[in-house]
């Protein structure tokens, strides 16, 4: 099997890698590119570590080929911040303390942004099944729900 | 904002705050790296085969067609790996740790590696997997506690015979050992009592659930010399390991502790580190060796399961005259179950004239337990939580009062020896009392559970070093991995010590080479014994500072002393000079004698032991079994918290595990004695929805052999929810639930008069 040329866009960057047939996008992204942010916790859509937002919907990668993100646009953990300047969620997330090991944590900043791309002021309930896709076993998610109230509110500002 | 403590008068700036972790900023922008985000020049990728069968021989393993693969550079047998002089230090018994890893003559699990491979891409490995021809003699299997303590069971260890029996058995069992622990005459006491409760409750096993699979990285040199990079919570104790199941010298072999992506005690043993380096010494080149989820799952360290029968006694004043338990934990495939931990805590909150408790370590043909966040505690303290909650409804009086009447308090003698120092069990009992959540209204279909639980905290082997910089900041260096932000408190103790600012402190876990033992972060040690380290080598470093002024100022060394980060002349004799900061002294280290630093190498004790006490409410849907946890309060004693955020985030994150286990999680073995829910979406562990904000509060009664009073928080919070909510939903249902998980099929039964 050979493998397959690639011509993406990942964080604003024109990429090119080489992937297997088989090969998901997380491995792609980890292995090809270097973006080690996204993470395998299950490789089976069942923990939401390494979500991305994939021409602006968001997916588990590990559930996407990598052979499927060509001519697509990719936005990954690593394209959160802007430059030294922490998005408003990731400054919320160390202001409450909500992550304790860390490895859910771009999984839950990445589906947080897309959540509040689309709806800038989601109740508690809304919050928290947006995010039933991403596993956390650290916090009990508490402190990760009032990140996400307390950047919403600010971003409405 | 300074922070005044009440017990003691003493005011902190920053012990008692809620800065922004050292290592934050990487953990949210992806910079930060795990155990499966580094790679090496010239990285081979390994992967293991798994034994498909429950409990099998192993006739042959051929590897010819996996080794004529293109692209494979080795593969792994049990045959490779062999026992040499090292681990001491580790409290496992090292066969038994080499056979988990690798089996020899038998597969005892569905899951136990039997060979593995490492070769230039995941998917030639794969493919060469299926290659290695296995022959198997399959056995007969037993993965159940009653069926493995049953006379017929199918026997897994031929030369294992139960220890600590009298007399000495003359059969093999798969029994491995009985413990006993008490005091008093329990038959005295149940004479006396008017009510008594005897039950048998079941706990299933769970997993620790970390959401990072385990990973490592090897690299084994032609000189001899090794080094790991792994995710785990003790990269001492993988060195130990490590070098003795490869039989190589300790001192060649240097691990370094990844970022960890949660650990929960499932990270305190090897699995996959010793096979990593082990074909990297077969073929020269770095190895990366990551488990698949389904590998976590049937390969790693899940608890026990657990059989206990409870009676205990009292009388119409609501005083508890004897408790008696008698617990069977299964450890998985090998003895060492926590059976000892588990009968310990399962009194340990409760002040009792009468007490015994027995425990029997059984194998079955499961994977070799781990620990798991209080390890052996969830589980008795549900049976016995539960007596009690049923016998406070008999004698008719409230459960926290009935718990605060027979509460431990300093100088109780605990059920398994030691008489306690200053505890705040009473005090979260309290307070729970006193809370809103105890005082509010339930709705239809609701219940609510009281319970309290108990870990006891552990000290040990500890080393720390700071050093300060010349620009008048300091670095920390610990040996213990940091699983939920024990870089901030280090460094909010040694800023509280040396009298510099937070922001000025940085601190480091250091690799095997570049620091003194460490044991592992486990127990809920590091804040205690790292931090109490910690303080120690920043007051070694204060002495050098004032031994420093002192030089410069021409005066005694005992007449300088060190208050707010300056060090002053003290005492008639001094002098008069104005203090000089440690950024002054710091700048002219080099000039005064060369670099300034402290460190500190002891094993740590005085530890303080933990209480905590739950209100759980919980709602069900008499026509599903549903259960919806509604509102719960964690209320613990801290001692201290040193970063009061990371202490109600240890207690909402065992809050929410322990709900997970109360309602849902558990290895589910089919007939064939193969794991049937390898996976997230069958091993259903809580997701956001699913549960409420946790409400905390923080009780501190400081442990005096604590410079700040630390107790150590991580393990207790998961001790009372099995039995809280157990209670809850014995209340929603009126009657009595004695399973774990209580999962809808279970509450269904019970609703239903099953």
């Amino acid at each position: 099997m050979s493998n397959i040329h690639v011509s993406a866009t990942v964080n604003g960057d024109a990429v090119e890698f080489l992937c297997e047939p088989d090969e998901s996008l997380l491995d792609s992204l980890r292995d090809r590119l270097a973006l080690t942010g996204s993470k395998e916790g299950c490789g089976t859509g069942d923990c939401g570590a390494c979500s991305v937002v994939l021409d602006g919907r968001l997916v588990c990668s590990c559930l996407v080929l990598g052979a499927e993100a060509d001519g697509r646009t990719i936005e990954t953990i690593e394209g959160v911040a802007d430059g030294d300047d922490l998005h408003p969620l990731q400054q919320k997330f160390l202001d409450h303390a909500a992550l304790q090991c860390g490895i859910c944590t771009p999984g839950f900043l990445v589906a947080a942004k897309a959540l509040l791309e689309r709806n800038p002021d989601p109740d508690e309930t809304e919050i928290r099944y947006w995010l039933a896709g991403n596993l956390c076993r650290c916090t009990g998610y508490d402190k990760i729900v009032r990140a996400v109230m307390d950047a919403a509110e600010e971003m409405r500002q | 904002m300074n922070k005044i403590d009440d017990i003691s008068g003493t005011e902190y700036k920053y012990v008692g705050t809620r800065p922004v972790r050292p290592d934050g900023v990487d953990k949210v922008t992806g910079k930060a790296q795990f155990g499966a985000d580094l790679y090496a020049p010239g990285m081979l990728f390994a992967k293991i085969l798994r034994s498909p069968h429950a409990h099998a021989r192993i006739l042959s393993v051929n590897t010819d067609k996996a080794e004529a693969l293109d692209g494979v550079k080795a593969v792994l047998t049990y045959a490779d790996l062999e026992l040499g002089d090292g681990g001491h230090d580790l409290e496992d018994d090292m066969n038994h740790v080499l056979e988990n890893v690798m089996a020899r003559g038998k597969a005892l699990y569905d899951g136990h590696a039997v060979a593995a491979v490492a070769a230039n891409s995941a998917s030639i490995a794969k493919r060469a997997l299926k290659l290695i021809d296995v022959e198997y003699e399959v056995l007969p299997h037993v993965t159940d506690i009653e069926k493995a303590i049953a006379p017929d069971a199918p026997i897994i260890h031929e030369d294992m015979y139960t220890q600590d029996m009298d007399p000495k058995p003359e059969k093999p069992s798969n029994v491995a050992r009985r413990m006993e622990i008490g005091h008093g005459d329990i038959e005295a006491g149940f004479e006396k009592a008017d009510f008594i409760f005897e039950r048998r409750f079941r706990t299933e096993a769970a997993h620790q659930g970390y959401i990072e699979p385990h990973a490592c990285l090897a690299n084994y040199r032609s000189d001899g010399h090794a080094e790991i990079w792994c995710c785990t919570q003790g990269h001492f104790m993988v060195r130990s390991a490590c070098a003795a199941l490869l039989g190589m010298d300790l001192s060649k072999l240097r691990v370094t502790a990844s970022e960890i992506g949660g650990g929960f005690g499932g990270k305190t043993t090897v699995f996959i580190e010793p096979v990593a380096l082990a074909l990297s010494r077969k073929c020269g080149r770095p190895v990366k060796l990551v488990m698949d989820r389904d590998e976590v799952f049937r390969a790693s360290g899940p608890t026990p399961s657990s059989v206990i029968d409870v009676k205990i006694g009292a009388n119409k004043e609501g005083v508890i005259t004897a408790g008696f338990a008698e617990l069977w934990f299964q450890g998985g495939a090998f003895p060492g179950s926590v059976i000892d931990l588990g009968a310990m805590c399962s009194f340990a909150c409760y002040n009792l004239e009468n007490v015994k408790a027995i425990g029997w370590d059984v194998v079955v043909n499961r994977p070799k337990s781990a620990a798991y966040r209080a390890p052996g505690a969830p589980m008795a303290a549900f049976a016995v939580e539960s007596a009690l909650d049923d016998l406070a409804d008999r004698i008719g009086i409230d459960p926290i009062d009935f718990r605060l009447k027979n509460a431990a308090e300093e100088g109780t003698i605990a059920s398994f020896g030691p008489k306690f120092r200053r505890i705040g069990l009473k005090e979260t009992l309290e307070a729970a009392k006193a809370s809103d959540h105890y005082n509010s209204q339930l709705g239809p279909n609701q219940g609510r559970g009281v319970a309290s639980g108990f870990w006891f905290n552990f000290g040990g082997t500890t080393s720390a070093s700071i050093k300060i910089e010349l620009d008048g900041t300091a670095v920390v260096t610990v040996g213990t991995p940091d699983i939920g932000g024990s870089r901030a408190s280090m460094c909010q103790m040694a800023a509280e010590t040396l009298g510099i600012p937070y922001e000025d402190v940085r601190c480091i876990v250091a690799d095997t080479s570049s620091l003194p033992y460490s044991a592992t972060t486990e127990g809920s040690r590091t804040t205690h014994s790292s931090g109490m380290a910690t303080v120690y080598a920043a007051q070694n470093a204060i002495g050098v500072m004032c031994s420093r002024a002192a030089m410069i100022w021409g005066i005694p060394e005992d007449a300088v002393d060190w208050k707010d980060g300056h060090a002053r002349p003290s005492g008639a004799n001094a002098g008069d000079f104005e203090p000089m900061s440690l950024a002054e002294i710091a700048k002219k280290a080099h000039e005064t004698g060369g670099p300034i630093a402290g460190h500190c190498e002891f094993e740590a004790g005085k530890v303080g032991q933990s209480f905590g006490t739950h209100i759980a409410d919980a709602e069900i849907d008499p026509e599903t079994g549903f259960t919806k946890i509604v509102r719960y309060t964690v209320i613990q004693d801290a001692g201290r918290a040193i970063h009061p955020s990371y202490v109600e985030g240890q207690y909402q994150g065992g809050a929410v595990q322990g709900i997970g286990w109360a309602l849902n999680e558990e290895y589910i073995y089919g007939e064939d004695g193969r794991l049937q829910n390898a996976g997230f979406l069958d091993y259903r562990m809580p997701v956001c929805s699913d549960v409420p904000m946790i409400e905390t509060e923080i009780v501190e009664v400081p442990n005096t052999g604590h410079p700040f009073g630390v107790r150590g928080v991580g393990e207790t919070p998961i001790a009372p929810p099995l039995g809280a909510i157990g209670n809850a939903l014995s209340h929603a249902i009126g009657r009595r639930m004695d399973t774990i998980p209580m999962s809808p099929p279970r509450v269904l039964e019970a609703v239903n008069g099953g």
